[in-house]
């Protein structure tokens, strides 16, 4: 075993074993922090997919940004740990949707070959360029329009919140 | 994958833990100094003489104040969420260190016939002929920046006291809404330079030719970097999340013993990671007279804008009082952040009419 298969190993037990305590955890506030080191774990996983720019982008908008305001509201709402309840709702329908999950990446695993299927853009390339420069070429040329519709809609968003937030004001 | 992890020579990890070591352990010094220097220099600018009891001229100040915390008895409040009480100081503490990986703190020297470029996260490519570091650098200290917040955060919470929750509360309204206003004020720097490597943009500014003084938008991106870097790492006058008058210590009231002290060091830490990053962004790094010709000279300069953007950041507290928790709002939100965004656009209108910098 090389040192980046072993590596990938201790990356990817942490990545289960903190997202199955996202949803075991009985604090809302540890169940915030797993919910980070899992998304810590999908960086290192990009990072060794040879996307840097997508690790980093994982951690400043998932972790920093995103967790942040998760956070920031449970302890505004100050939501307690509730040790006595146990809730079992929508157990049935989880398994539904877990074997439907399971059996659609075993049908895409048994109908051909899954590694080693190299695209356009290779490490190399990747290392001579550089994956940002690669990555904001292809945004702002071929993929424009899906990202100037996904401004607007950012846009709309935000006058939404102002909207919203500001409801009450004359 | 493979040949960047295993194909590379021998030295190539020997550097790389040398330069781990050397980094952590100036980064530590500087910490435990700076305490001392912060507390002397504000002594003099209030014309008072400052620690000087331990040792000559007080010089082992920080190591009785190291000791004198260990000693203290540890407490841990009985209504205290535990494992976020004992993981905040770490959560603090680390970022504020993770960050110097990305930091290049000199040029690319050379030991017994091998290149070492002196940052972290690089090395030299023999192939391509050039020093290889991280290719989203900027990017990845802005990431390590925008974690320091779950720290005080966490801390505000677990302690479970009212002057901690609001501390808490207030850091992380503070830390997300400047975090924006630095992130934007150093895009004109990357717009000029055309790469999110540190190395690069250090390479950019050779000669002289800092940011800081190569054009207008970038003299004001390089105010606003700082500025709003100051409100980010908490240090006076936007100190809100700690502010003694109103909040006894804010988020870390409940904290005591090795904790606290590690509260203290990731703000020292922090405050180093700010001054090197504006020092690498905007003060030309390692740059300095001869520092091409005797790479050995770079770290030297690299030290110095750091020392000197710490010695500012120690006159503007012992200067500044703090702002109000609206001013400090209005001041964020509708100022530096509105500034930066036209910085972005001016950039990128002068650009396109010709001019980038003074240095062509």
């Amino acid at each position: 075993m090389d040192i980046s298969t072993i590596f990938f190993t201790i990356v990817s037990v942490v990545a289960v074993v903190s997202a199955l305590l996202v949803v075991t955890c009985k604090n809302p506030i540890n169940s915030a922090l797993s919910l980070i080191l899992t998304f810590f774990c999908l960086a290192t996983f990009y990072a060794m997919l040879e996307a840097p720019f997508m690790a980093a982008i994982q951690v400043i908008v998932y972790a920093g940004a995103i967790m942040v305001l998760i956070v920031f509201t449970i302890m505004l709402l100050n939501i307690r740990a509730d040790a006595n309840k146990k809730s079992f709702h929508n157990v049935p329908l989880g398994i539904v949707v877990g074997i439907i999950t399971l059996l659609t990446a075993g049908s895409f695993l048994a109908r051909g070959k899954v590694s080693d299927l190299p695209g356009q853009i290779t490490p190399n390339i990747i290392h001579q360029v550089g994956h940002t420069e690669l990555i904001g070429a292809v945004m702002f040329t071929e993929f424009i329009l899906p990202f100037e519709i996904t401004s607007i809609l950012l846009l709309a968003a935000i006058v939404g919140a102002v909207i919203l937030a500001k409801r009450n004001l004359s | 994958m493979d040949n960047v992890i295993l194909g590379l020579p021998l030295y190539y990890y020997i550097a790389m833990v040398a330069k781990v070591l050397v980094a952590f352990v100036f980064v530590l010094l500087t910490v435990a100094y700076a305490t001392y220097a912060e507390r002397k220099i504000i002594g003099h600018m209030q014309v008072r003489i400052g620690p000087n009891r331990v040792g000559p001229m007080g010089l082992l100040q920080p190591i009785a104040d190291g000791l004198k915390l260990f000693f203290k008895e540890e407490i841990i409040p009985a209504e205290s969420s535990k494992f976020a009480f004992l993981v905040a100081p770490l959560v603090a503490l680390v970022p504020a260190f993770l960050t110097f990986a990305a930091v290049p703190f000199g040029s690319t020297i050379e030991v017994m016939g091998y290149k070492v470029p002196l940052q972290i996260a690089a090395y030299y490519d023999t192939d391509m002929g050039k020093v290889v570091d991280l290719n989203v650098g900027v990017l990845y200290v802005l990431a390590m920046a925008s974690l320091g917040v779950y720290g005080i955060v966490l801390a505000g919470w677990a302690s479970n006291s009212k002057y901690s929750l609001l501390g808490g509360l207030r850091a992380s309204a503070q830390m997300v809404s400047y975090e924006l206003a630095a992130g934007l004020a150093i895009i004109p720097v990357f717009m000029l330079v055309g790469s999110l490597s540190l190395q690069e943009i250090v390479k950019a500014q050779e000669g002289f030719r800092w940011f800081i003084w190569s054009s207008p938008m970038t003299f004001v991106a390089g105010l606003l970097f700082y500025v709003c870097a100051l409100a980010e790492i908490n240090r006076t006058p936007f100190d809100m999340p700690e502010a003694e008058t109103e909040l006894v210590s804010g988020f870390c009231t409940e904290y005591s013993s090795m904790k606290y002290a590690m509260f203290f060091m990731a703000e020292y830490a922090n405050m180093v990671t700010v001054c090197a990053i504006t020092a690498t962004m905007f003060l030309g790094g390692w740059d300095g007279p001869f520092s091409r010709t005797m790479p050995l000279l770079s770290p030297l300069y690299f030290i110095a804008k750091v020392y000197f953007l710490m010695f500012v950041t120690m006159w503007i507290r012992a200067t500044v009082p703090r702002y109000r928790y609206d001013q400090l709002m209005t001041l964020g939100w509708k100022v530096l952040l509105p500034t930066s965004l036209a910085l972005i656009v001016l950039t990128g209108i002068a650009g396109f009419m010709g001019f980038n910098t003074f240095f062509g």
